[in-house]
C-alpha cells in the first residue's frame, strides 16, 4: 500500500484511539469527571498520541533507510564483470536495472518471459511501453531489475505491517495505562512542549544549516583567491567564468562594492529617516485618531509593495525624470542641454530605496513613540511646554534607545537590498563620490556572478558566497550593535 | 520662636478665612467627555495663598474639576467645557489666552511622580528653560537649588544633581516633580491625589512641604484620605456624582458639616 494511504490509516487509528480513550476514562470515572485527574480530552489525546507518534516516527525512519538498504543489495546482485569497472560504472549500471525495473511493472507475461529468454529485446520492447533506457539492456539487468522489484514489494508489506502494528500497540499500551489517578493532562503538556521545542530547533538549524554552506564554499572561493585580495582588493573585474579554464584569472575587490553599499544605504536613509520620523511624530503626538486609523495603514500599505515594482518605478520614473531635469537645469545655468545626472546613479538608488524605508521607520518609531507613557506628556504639558517642545525635550529623549534600534534595523534592510539596486543603481563597480554617477553594491554583484549557466568550481562563481558572508556579517554587526544600544540606553533611562 | 510665629500666622489666617480674596473663579462649570456629563454647574472659588482639598467618592468629578482650572482636558479627545473660570480677572477659556502661558500660572502635580528621564538638575531646570525665566548658567542654578530648596529635596540630592530623577525613591521623586512646578514661579499649583503612590513616611514629607508651600502659592489639592485634606487644606470642597455638595472651612466641614452627605462620607457610610 502506497505511503499517504499508509499515513491516513495511522491517522484513522489515531482517531479511534482518541475516542477509545475518552470513553475508558469516561468508564473509569464511573460519570463523575471531578474523580479523574485529567479531563476526557487529555486521555484521549494520550492514546491517540501513543498510537500515532511513535508509528509515524517508525515511518519516517524506515523510508529514509529502505532504499539504501534494496539498493546496496541489487549493488550486490550485479555480476563481478560490472562491480569489478569501479564505482562509476556501478551506479550506471544501478540506475539502467531501476528503469527497467520500473519497466518491467508495465509488461505482461508473455513479455516478460520472451525477454527472459532473449527472444525479444530489452531496449525496444520497453520503449514501445513508453520507458526509455539509456543504452541498450544488458541480459543481466533483467534478472538484477526482478531482484529489485521482489525486494521493494516484501519492503513495502513488512514496512506497512509493522508500522500498522507499531500504531495499534501504542494505542493499546497506552489506553490500559489510563486510570482515573493517570496524569494524562502531565504527559500531553510534555508532547505539547517538545513538538514546541522541535518547532524551534528547526528554524534555528536550518539557520546554522545556511551559514556553514555559505561558510564552505567562501572558505572553497578563498583557496583561490587570497582573503587579502578580497577584501581589501580595489578593483572588482571577475572577468568571464571560462567552462574549464579555472584558476583565478579576475580581481575580486570587495572595496568599491561595499563602498557602493553603503553609499546607496546613506543616501536612502537620508531620505527616509527624517520623513520617516516626521510622520512618526505626526501620527503620534498631533494626528486625531480617526485620521490615524486611515493614515497608518495607508502608509504602512508602501511597506506592502514588492521591491521589484520599486525598481520599476526606479528605473522607469525617477531615473529618467532626474536625468531629464538635470538636463533642464544644466541648460538654464550653462546653456549646454547636457544632464549631469545619469538615469541610473546612486541618487536614484537612494531616493526610491529611502522611499521604500519610509514606513519602516514610521511604524517602528510610531510604536516606539507612543509607548511614551502618557504621565511624561502630561507632566511636561502641564509645565506649560508646548506639544513641539513635549515631543523634542521629553518624548523623543526617551524614545530615542528605541528610535535608533530602529534605525539601525532599517540601516540593515537598506544595506541588504537588493531589487532595487540591480535595477537603479546600475552595475558599474567604480569607487568615487559623485551621487550622480552609477555605483554597484554587494547584491547586485551576487545577482549578476550567479545568473546565467554555471559552475560552481570557479572563482567567478564561488564569490557570490563569499560576498554574501560579508553581507551576512555586516548585517549581524548592525543588529547587535542595535540592541546593545538599546539596552545601554535602558539602563539609564528606567 | 519661629515656630511660634509661624503658628499665630496661621491661626490669624484661618480665622480671617472668609475675609481672604479669591485667586480662581468658577462659575457654572460643566465639563462633558462626548455624550456623557461629568460636572454640573459647579459653583467652586479657591481663595489666595490657601489650601483647598477637593474630596468625594471615585468617580464624582473632583480631579475632572481640577484639570478644568489648568485646561490640562484639552489633552482628551471629545471633552467639552461650559461655564466660565477666572484666574485673578482673565478667562481661562478665553480663545484669545495663551495655554501654554496659563499653565506656566497654574502649574500641576500628578498622582504618580512623573520625573523625565533627564537628569534631577535638568528635570527642575526644564520649566525656566522652556520660558526663558533664567538665562545664564548661575541664574539656572540659583533657581534649580531654590526649587529644590523650596520642595525640601536640596539637602538629600545636593551631591548628585546629574543623576537621572528616575533614580530617586518614589517619595523623593515626587517631591522632584513640585520642585519641578514650583520652579516655574505658578501663582497656582494643582495636585492630584500627590501621595496615593506613596508610603505612609514619603506622604508625611509632602503633607509638611504643601503645608510650607502655602505661603507662597494657592493650592487645590485632590485626594481620597479625609485624614490628609483634614491635616493639610484650610478650605474642603465635597463632590459627589459630578455635582458640588459643600464647601466649607475645614474645621466646619469635618465637625459640623451643613450637608448630611458630607457627614456620611466623611463618616464612612459610603464611596
Amino acid at each position: 500500500m502506497s505511503t499517504s494511504f499508509l499515513l491516513l490509516l495511522i491517522v484513522i487509528i489515531g482517531f479511534i484511539s482518541y475516542f477509545a480513550g475518552r470513553a475508558r476514562s469516561f468508564a473509569q470515572a464511573g460519570g463523575k469527571l471531578s474523580n479523574l485527574h485529567s479531563l476526557p480530552g487529555y486521555h484521549g489525546s494520550y492514546v491517540a498520541i501513543w498510537a500515532i507518534l511513535p508509528a509515524a516516527l517508525v515511518l519516517g525512519a524506515w523510508l529514509i533507510a529502505a532504499p539504501v538498504y534494496i539498493d546496496a543489495s541489487t549493488r550486490a546482485a550485479l555480476p563481478d564483470t560490472v562491480q569489478s569497472q569501479g564505482g562509476a560504472t556501478v551506479e550506471l549500471a544501478l540506475g539502467q536495472v531501476k528503469s527497467v525495473a520500473g519497466g518491467l511493472k508495465r509488461l505482461t507475461a508473455e513479455e516478460v518471459s520472451a525477454l527472459e529468454s532473449g527472444s525479444a529485446n530489452l531496449r525496444s520492447t520497453l520503449a514501445a511501453k513508453g520507458v526509455a533506457l539509456a543504452g541498450e539492456g544488458e541480459p543481466y539487468m533483467i534478472a538484477a531489475a526482478q531482484h529489485f522489484n521482489a525486494m521493494s514489494v516484501t519492503n513495502r508489506w513488512l514496512m506497512s505491517a509493522i508500522v500498522l502494528l507499531i500504531a495499534v500497540a501504542g494505542g493499546a499500551y497506552a489506553i490500559r495505562n489510563i486510570a482515573t489517578r493517570f496524569r494524562a493532562r502531565n504527559q500531553v503538556e510534555r508532547v505539547m512542549l517538545g513538538s514546541l521545542i522541535v518547532a524551534s530547533s528547526i528554524a534555528i538549524l536550518t539557520t546554522v544549516g545556511i551559514i556553514a554552506s555559505m561558510l564552505s564554499e567562501a572558505g572553497r572561493f578563498f583557496t583561490m583567491v587570497s582573503p587579502f585580495e578580497f577584501f581589501f582588493g580595489t578593483v572588482w573585474d571577475p572577468r568571464f567564468a571560462a567552462a574549464g579554464s579555472g584558476g583565478s584569472s579576475g580581481q575580486f575587490g570587495l572595496i568599491p562594492l561595499l563602498a557602493g553599499t553603503l553609499y546607496i544605504a546613506f543616501v536612502a536613509m537620508l531620505f527616509a529617516v527624517p520623513i520617516g520620523l516626521f510622520a512618526a511624530i505626526y501620527m503620534a503626538e498631533y494626528a486625531s485618531p480617526r485620521l490615524r486609523s486611515t493614515a497608518k495603514p495607508l502608509l504602512e500599505v508602501l511597506a506592502g509593495i514588492p521591491t521589484i515594482v520599486y525598481g520599476f518605478f526606479a528605473l522607469v520614473t525617477v531615473g529618467p525624470f532626474l536625468r531629464d531635469i538635470s538636463a533642464q537645469l544644466n541648460g538654464l545655468v550653462t546653456g549646454n542641454y547636457q544632464n549631469f545626472i545619469q538615469a541610473q546613479s546612486v541618487l536614484t538608488a537612494g531616493i526610491v530605496m529611502g522611499i521604500m524605508l519610509i514606513p519602516f521607520v514610521s511604524s517602528l518609531s510610531d510604536d516606539i513613540i507612543t509607548q511614551v507613557p502618557r504621565a511624561l506628556r502630561d507632566g511636561s504639558l502641564g509645565l506649560g511646554a508646548t506639544r513641539s517642545e513635549t515631543v523634542k525635550k521629553v518624548i523623543l529623549p526617551a524614545a530615542l534607545p528605541g528610535i535608533v534600534g530602529a534605525l539601525l534595523l532599517t540601516a540593515s534592510r537598506a544595506v541588504g537590498e537588493t531589487m532595487i539596486v540591480v535595477l537603479a543603481a546600475g552595475v558599474a563597480a567604480r569607487m568615487q563620490i559623485n551621487p550622480f554617477e552609477p555605483m554597484t553594491t554587494v547584491t547586485v554583484k551576487i545577482v549578476n556572478q550567479l545568473t546565467g549557466d554555471l559552475e560552481f568550481t570557479s572563482p567567478q562563481t564561488l564569490v557570490a558566497f563569499a560576498l554574501g558572508i560579508t553581507l551576512f556579517v555586516i548585517t549581524l554587526g548592525l543588529n547587535i550593535y542595535a540592541l546593545y544600544i538599546v539596552r545601554k540606553y535602558r539602563e539609564q533611562y528606567e | 520662636m519661629n515656630i511660634m510665629s509661624e503658628a499665630a500666622v496661621e491661626k490669624a489666617l484661618d480665622q480671617k478665612m472668609n475675609t481672604v480674596p479669591y485667586k480662581m473663579i468658577g462659575k457654572d462649570v460643566s465639563v462633558y467627555y462626548g455624550e456623557k456629563r461629568a460636572l454640573f454647574d459647579v459653583n467652586l472659588n479657591i481663595r489666595e495663598n490657601t489650601v483647598t482639598a477637593l474630596i468625594g467618592p471615585s468617580g464624582c468629578g473632583k480631579s475632572t474639576f481640577l484639570r478644568t482650572l489648568n485646561r490640562m482636558n484639552d489633552t482628551i479627545e471629545n471633552c467639552r467645557v461650559t461655564g466660565k473660570i477666572t484666574l485673578d480677572e482673565d478667562d481661562v477659556y478665553d480663545p484669545a489666552i495663551d495655554v501654554v502661558e496659563l499653565r506656566a500660572r497654574v502649574g500641576m502635580v500628578f498622582q504618580k511622580p512623573n520625573p523625565f528621564p533627564k537628569s534631577i538638575y535638568d528635570n527642575v531646570a526644564y520649566g525656566p528653560r522652556i520660558h526663558g525665566l533664567a538665562r545664564t548658567k548661575s541664574e539656572f542654578d540659583d533657581v534649580v537649588e531654590t526649587s529644590l530648596q523650596k520642595a525640601g529635596l536640596w539637602n538629600e540630592v545636593k551631591d548628585r544633581l546629574h543623576e537621572p530623577g528616575t533614580g530617586l525613591s518614589g517619595g523623593q521623586q515626587q517631591r522632584l516633580c513640585i520642585a519641578r512646578a514650583v520652579a516655574v514661579s505658578p501663582e497656582v499649583i494643582l495636585m492630584d491625589e500627590p501621595c496615593s503612590a506613596l508610603d505612609p513616611i514619603a506622604t508625611a514629607k509632602v503633607e509638611e512641604l504643601i503645608h510650607e508651600l502655602r505661603s507662597n502659592f494657592t493650592i487645590v489639592i485632590v485626594t481620597h484620605s479625609m485624614q490628609q485634606a483634614a491635616r493639610v487644606s484650610q478650605r474642603t470642597a465635597m463632590f459627589h456624582l459630578g455635582n458640588l455638595v459643600e464647601e466649607n472651612d475645614t474645621d466646619k466641614m469635618f465637625t459640623n458639616p451643613d450637608d448630611q452627605r458630607t457627614q456620611d462620607y466623611i463618616m464612612g457610610r459610603f464611596g
